[in-house]
């Protein structure tokens, strides 16, 4: 049953990865791409590790894809004319491709695994200790200043991203909420007797 | 016989499938007539009568819509993405009900009791939204389109909400465990449950819910007044049947939610009285009525005031709420309310 699930979800990850390269319709590539990241989150499952799982579905799929499906959709790009450039780039393309391949395989080959890593792998994990529970004291108590280091470069990536896009305009009509719901009909409003034919 | 169900592969499967019938077919039939509740709770507000033609008080009305719905064309606009358009109604509705698989509807009456049940209705509700996107997105009209982009952007804000109050009582209980958190709010009856110590992020939390799930006064992507359905406009017959299904099923799911998370899921009001299901639905069916009610009472909100208050107003609050709950928490403040560990640390 696992290894049917394993196989189910590492087809759809590479079949969601390939058409996401490969599809003609940019929104449709960002659709498989959400599959493959759908996928990825239920081999996590697989692996016992269900809160990262979660994780990549909250964030990845939940708001990460979300707003790339909202700027494709928006964006009006000619995308056959962008793909008339293909040929031109294909060789860099293609070197870039191979390089990077070579750089994976070499890591790999020299990757070496420590005695107590193997062992570690297929000990059972702890009934007691959640998976969840284990990563939280981890996070908050052994690596809590790395943990808080992480949090303060995503905060100044953030400040920074709102620095470059903050412009005030003058030139628009801007909606000051606490104004209008402090308006009253005795300060907004005035009553008057138009006597007929006469007018104000 | 017993043997079979617990042991061979093929016997828990079709346990498996037997539990989630168990929970599909009641919540289907509820739903049938929780559109009715909601369209006389409506109609009462106004002082119309409502549905009132087919059977007794127009209660089978819903099955007559339903038959309606699936023996009417499906029209497909021209220019349409048709996979898109087709896969968006069925998002929709898969997403609002593979949700109930961690609902407990009572103590171990649960599909399936897994640790992080609250993230997953999390990550479940951050995907519901593309329904709406790809089904705005796929019709190839104005209206629709604009409807999806509103949808998308509002549901995004107000997650964020949403998470942080989850949070504030994931920190209370030091569990994900949807069983665990109702546990934890066990004891005194109706004093113990979160709504007493957590009493303002029920609020917050509702309003959230109102947003999330497109439910007026935070109806923009389906706003009839400038929109005309939003991201519905293009959609007859069944693939409309079941958004609607889908939006109703996230209504209720949320009703659920209020009354797991704040309001103490199965666990009885009174320390006398049994708990059990029945007032887990009588709570649902409670926070249905009141959705019901502000959907009959509130005026549309307009878009940058919904935006303001998600990002203005509910995000530095709840932010703010997690903090002091996790100090409460640590210190035992306020006799230890906000610290119901169930685990060990």
């Amino acid at each position: 049953m696992t290894v049917f699930a394993f196989y189910l979800f590492a087809l759809c990850v590479i079949v969601g990865g390939l058409f996401t390269v490969i599809s003609r319709n940019p929104v449709h590539s960002v659709l498989w791409l959400i599959l493959a990241f759908l996928s990825s989150a239920g081999l996590f499952v697989l692996l016992g590790a269900e809160f990262v799982a979660m994780l990549l579905i909250i964030v990845y799929v939940g708001a990460v894809a979300v707003l790339f499906l909202f700027v494709v959709m928006m964006l009006d790009v000619d995308f056959a004319e962008l793909r008339a450039g293909m040929a031109k780039y294909m060789p860099l393309a293609l070197l870039i491709g191979l390089v990077f391949l070579m750089e994976l395989g070499m890591a790999f080959g020299a990757w070496e695994t420590s005695e107590m890593a193997a062992t570690q792998l297929s000990a059972p994990a702890p009934a007691d200790v959640q998976n969840t529970a284990a990563l939280g004291v981890l996070l908050y108590d052994r690596y809590f200043l790395l943990f808080q280091l992480a949090g303060l470069i995503l905060l100044v990536a953030m400040i920074g991203a709102i620095v470059l896009t903050l412009r005030h305009r003058t030139d628009v009509k801007r909606q000051n909420v606490l104004a209008q719901m402090w308006r009253d009909p005795a300060k907004s409003m005035e009553l008057k007797d138009v006597k007929p034919g006469q007018g104000l | 016989m017993a043997d079979f169900f617990t042991n061979t592969g093929l016997g828990i499967a079709l346990v498996i499938v037997g539990q989630i019938l168990l929970v599909l077919v009641p919540l289907l039939v509820a739903l049938a007539f929780l559109m009715y509740m909601d369209r006389k709770v409506w109609a009462a507000v106004q002082m119309r009568r409502g549905p009132n033609v087919v059977g007794v008080f127009g209660v089978l009305q819903s099955f007559a819509d339903f038959l309606k719905y699936i023996v009417k064309e499906v029209v497909f606009p021209a220019g349409a993405d048709k996979v898109v358009f087709l896969l968006a109604p069925m998002i929709s509705l898969v997403m609002a009900f593979i949700a109930w698989a961690v609902i407990p509807f009572n103590d171990g009456w649960v599909v399936a009791d897994i640790n992080v049940a609250i993230l997953y209705i999390f990550a479940i509700s951050s995907l519901e939204v593309y329904g709406v996107i790809m089904g705005g997105w796929a019709s190839n009209s104005k209206y629709p389109f604009l409807g999806s982009l509103r949808s998308a952007a509002q549901m995004i804000s107000y997650e964020v909400s949403i998470g942080l109050i989850i949070i504030g009582v994931i920190i209370s209980t030091g569990s994900m465990n949807l069983t665990d958190i109702v546990h934890a709010q066990d004891g005194a009856g109706l004093l113990s449950w979160y709504w007493l110590p957590h009493f303002p992020m029920v609020f917050l939390f509702f309003i959230s819910a109102l947003a999330e799930t497109n439910r007026p006064p935070f109806d923009l992507p389906e706003a009839e007044s400038e929109l005309v359905a939003g991201y519905q406009v293009e959609y007859s017959a069944t693939p409309f049947l079941l958004f609607m299904i889908g939006e109703l099923t996230a209504v209720v799911l949320m009703c659920a939610l209020v009354s797991l998370l704040f309001f103490g899921g199965w666990l009885s009001p009174i320390p006398g009285l049994p708990d059990g299901i029945l007032w887990m639905v009588l709570k649902m069916v409670f926070f249905f009525f009141i959705f019901a009610m502000v959907k009959a009472i509130t005026p549309r909100y307009r878009y940058d005031q919904l935006m303001r208050l998600g990002w203005k107003v509910f995000l530095p609050f709840s932010l703010v709420w997690v903090v002091f709950v996790s100090f409460a928490a640590k210190f035992g403040w306020f006799w230890g309310v906000f610290t119901r560990w169930t685990t060990g640390v």
